[in-house]
């Protein structure tokens, strides 16, 4: 094996990730790697001929750079950590379900699934690429779960595995599974109906054949039965419902289900009356197609971006287990975590739970809960409240309060989170539905009024001929449909919805509220500034320097310095949450906090890094936080719309450059919980409010507001529990999206309108008492299809005139 | 003509059978994940086998 390094003259990308090669580049087998991470993986890869992968997809890999695992996994040891997460375990085999984020292309579903062939012991494993869940079986007896997980993470897919992994997952897809099954039959009853129907249509019945008519009748009976009562059950029900709460006075909403189910059983009673009394065809076929119909909206209704996660809690966040001293087992799980007991936090983990500080020390950052980057020291004795990361060497911590006690955690017991929001799906169908009711059933007295005295033979087939063809299909299908448009529309530009009512709460808001940190200003990336004087050859001494680090700041000013040739460094020394000492061509550098550089205590600006060469202090770089782009058009546009405001957990440092733009509806230092009373008391006061946000600091107040936004640089990342997800990149289109969502209720409105206008001709015509079987069997689908098509397509011809497309 | 009605009722166990690969499609969990077969399709199981020669 042969690896050399090479200093970067050309620009060279990695053949395992396609990550331009920039601080190093490794030549092996005549491929560049950019880090020996990449380089292990290709070696992995190719001593068990599984070189495929690239095959694939070209440079498929996960980039590895700066990843550490020593230790990480080490809780999976623990037999009782495994217990939980195990989904089945005996002697021979166990089964886990492990939740793999990087999943992204053909070539990682090909390599996991080859995990057999890596690892000894692992039976199978299967992915759901949609789910992006690996499910492997193994052989406890050869392979420990440890050492696949780090084997995983040593090939760039490190499973997710958090407090919330634990929870075995729930039976969320028989809801679903049911409707997909009722679409089965209803269809397979539906094409049978009109296949057997056919004769009819075309009158080719001859009289000498009566008693095949009379099997087509009967055979089209018996597969009506599933239809009535199995296909059209839901709606039969909610009819049920929605009258005896009407009766005992609960409500006084008349459910849309009310004339669905009323035109279905008309459809259901005259057709058995046809059949078995007058012996003709009847509308078994309008009645399955009708049906089949409303199932495929009700389906329609039901399509999610599956893949993403909208309901996180903390619990998502917080690690499975911790490091616990003094006790019989070495991990336990966070959630057993009692009062008194000491534990032990590394590097850059996530504190679980309140707890006193009672050994090293402590720089906590709190960016996760407050949105406030710069961290925290605290002293021996101290309170470390939950979700705070340390930055420095590892800690030990005395527990103060349960995980779900704790002072964060809390927030997910308030009321807003649990209580599910309300989703106005089927209010506007409601609306609509109490007026069409009451309409539908007085024409249908007044014809039977008017038959009664003038032909009594016509009063039944009239009547019912009203009810069934003032049955609201085309209405209620035009909604989910417009709404499944709009959906897939606002997915195409990476603006991510819970479900359909979303779009429709979307299009009543007259507030947005915003964030600062991560939402406005771009989370990770900052403005680097240098104040202070440094010459060329300086640049490049500190450049060498914090090229060897990964702390983020010194990340920041490697960025902003290169690109510049390194020079090589000596007696390199990290002080974590401290700074960087080394020699570079015989000068003593050190980089970092004040108090660190000059070795006094001093007052500790955070987001600096000072600099001193040769105990000669040169200055110091500051981090200043970034806006987006065109973050200014985008609020001044939005302001004369809708009132904005700003609501921000961090200090009030850049109050200037936003008060042209806010005024005085500002708040900052708010904690989440002030966040979410904020929010709360605008609602009271009657507005109606779009949260965004970025944070779980802002978790709580995108959940009180009606409408809360996630923004999140990557879709697939964790973003708190929300009602839509939006891409930070497509940021600046939030105007356009909200005026959008107003638009798709315009285009359910006129499609209402469009079918009233059908309706009404269909009533008229009914009214006469002369509505043939056939020509319902026609009519009625085809109304239904051109009011779905002209909702469809208005709501793409005008995304696309809008350039949504 | 009373063939007919043996014809339609052996359509009709035909249809029914693959109401029947539908159900059973469901149940399993086909219409879960779309992506991941299609892939799965085309890999090389043996890959090794087809190198060495």
């Amino acid at each position: 094996m042969n690896s050399t390094i090479t200093p970067i003259d050309t620009k060279t990308t990695c053949y395992h990730c396609g990550n331009e090669c920039r601080d190093e580049d490794i030549f092996e087998d005549e491929k560049h790697f950019c880090c020996s991470g990449c380089l292990t993986v290709y070696d992995i890869l190719k001593d068990n001929n599984l070189c495929g992968y690239y095959d694939l997809n070209q440079n498929a890999g996960v980039s590895l750079k700066s990843k550490n695992f020593n230790g990480k996994f080490d809780y999976l040891e623990e037999k009782l950590i495994q217990d939980e997460l195990l989904a089945f375990k005996n002697e021979s085999i166990a089964k886990v379900i492990l939740y793999v984020p990087s999943i992204h292309c053909s070539s990682c579903v090909w390599l996991l699934e080859n995990f057999p062939k890596i690892k000894l012991g692992v039976i199978t494993s299967r992915l759901n690429f949609v789910k992006k869940e690996l499910s492997i079986d193994f052989d406890p007896n050869l392979v420990s779960l440890k050492e696949i997980v780090e084997l995983m993470a040593t090939l760039g897919y490190e499973p997710k595995i958090n407090l919330d992994s634990i929870q075995k997952p729930k039976i969320i897809d028989s809801e679903t599974k049911h409707l997909l099954y009722k679409i089965g039959v209803t269809g397979f009853c539906a094409g049978n109906i009109m296949m057997m129907s056919f004769p009819e249509y075309f009158n080719l019945n001859s009289n000498s054949d009566i008693s095949l008519q009379r099997f087509f009748l009967y055979f089209n009976f018996l597969l009506a039965l599933p239809v009535f009562f199995y296909g059209a059950s839901d709606y039969l029900k909610g009819a049920y419902y929605s009258i005896t709460e009407n009766l005992k006075k609960n409500s006084d909403v008349l459910s849309v289900d009310i004339p669905i189910a009323l035109g279905i059983t008309a459809l259901f009673t005259r057709s058995l009356y046809e059949t078995f009394v007058t012996h003709t065809a009847g509308y078994w076929d309008s009645m399955a197609g009708l049906v089949l119909f409303l199932l495929l909206g009700k389906w329609v209704q039901q399509v999610t971006f599956n893949y993403l996660s909208f309901d996180r809690s903390y619990k998502s966040y917080f690690p499975l287990a911790v490091k616990v001293k003094n006790q019989s087992v070495q991990y336990k799980n966070v959630n057993d975590l009692k009062k008194g007991e000491e534990f032990i936090i590394h590097h850059q983990e996530l504190i679980p739970a309140d707890a006193i500080l009672k050994e090293g020390n402590a720089l906590i950052d709190y960016s996760f809960v407050t949105g406030e980057a710069k961290p925290v020291k605290k002293l021996k004795g101290e309170v470390i409240f939950a979700g705070g990361r340390q930055v420095a060497d590892s800690i030990e911590l005395m527990v103060q309060k349960p995980v779900s006690t704790s002072y964060l955690t809390q927030l997910w017991n308030n009321e807003s989170f649990l209580k599910e929001k309300t989703i106005p799906t089927t209010e506007l169908a409601n609306a609509f539905s109490k007026y069409f009711t009451y309409i539908t059933i007085s024409i249908a007295v007044l014809v039977g009024i008017y038959w009664h005295f003038n032909n009594p033979a016509l009063l039944w087939p009239a009547v019912t001929a009203v009810l069934m063809v003032a049955c609201p299909c085309a209405l209620t299908l035009s909604l989910p449909f417009t709404m499944n448009t709009t959906m897939s529309i606002f997915g195409k530009n990476k603006f991510f919805v819970k479900n359909q009512g979303v779009i429709q709460i979307l299009a009543e808001v007259d507030t947005i509220v915003f964030d600062k940190t991560g939402t406005l200003t771009e989370g990770n990336k900052g403005k680097v500034r240098f104040e202070g004087s440094i010459n060329k050859d300086e640049e490049k001494l500190i450049y060498s320097v914090v090229n060897q680090s990964v702390h983020p700041m010194s990340k920041m000013v490697a960025e902003y310095l290169a690109p510049n040739l390194a020079y090589k460094v000596t007696d390199f020394e990290e002080v974590k949450g401290k700074g960087v000492a080394a020699v570079v061509e015989g000068k003593n550098i050190k980089l970092g906090r004040l108090d660190f550089v000059k070795n006094e205590p001093t007052i500790q600006v955070d987001s600096e890094v000072h600099i001193m060469i040769n105990n000669v202090y040169k200055g110091f770089f500051t981090v200043e936080p970034q806006f987006r782009s065109n973050w200014k058009e985008l609020l001044e546009k939005l302001k004369k719309t809708f009132d904005i405001k700003l609501l921000s957990g961090d200090t009030n440092k850049v109050q200037k450059v936003l008060s042209p733009i806010f005024g005085e509806n500002m708040q900052f230092e708010q904690t989440p919980q002030q966040k979410l009373d904020y929010i709360k008391g605008i609602q009271n006061d009657g507005k109606k409010v779009l949260m965004i946000g970025d944070g779980l600091n802002d978790a709580g107040a995108l959940r009180e507001a009606k409408v809360g936004i996630a923004l999140t640089e990557d879709i697939q990342a964790f973003s708190p529990s929300c009602d839509a997800i939006l891409d930070a990149n497509n940021f600046e289109k939030l105007g356009k999206y909200v005026v959008f969502s107003k638009t798709a209720l315009n285009v359910v409105k006129a499609s209402f309108l469009l079918s009233l206008v059908y309706n009404f001709l269909c009533i008229s015509w009914a009214s006469t008492g002369l509505l043939s079987p056939v020509f319902a069997a026609v009519v009625m689908p085809l109304s239904t299809i051109s009011v779905v098509l002209f909702a469809v397509g208005s709501t793409w011809i005008i995304a696309k005139r809008r350039k949504l497309l | 003509m009373s063939i007919l009605i043996l014809l339609v009722i052996l359509a009709i166990i035909v249809a029914g059978s693959f109401l029947a690969a539908f159900f059973w499609a469901t149940k399993d969990g086909q219409f879960e994940d779309t992506f991941s077969p299609s892939v799965r399709i085309l890999m090389d199981n043996d890959r090794k086998e087809n190198k060495k020669h």
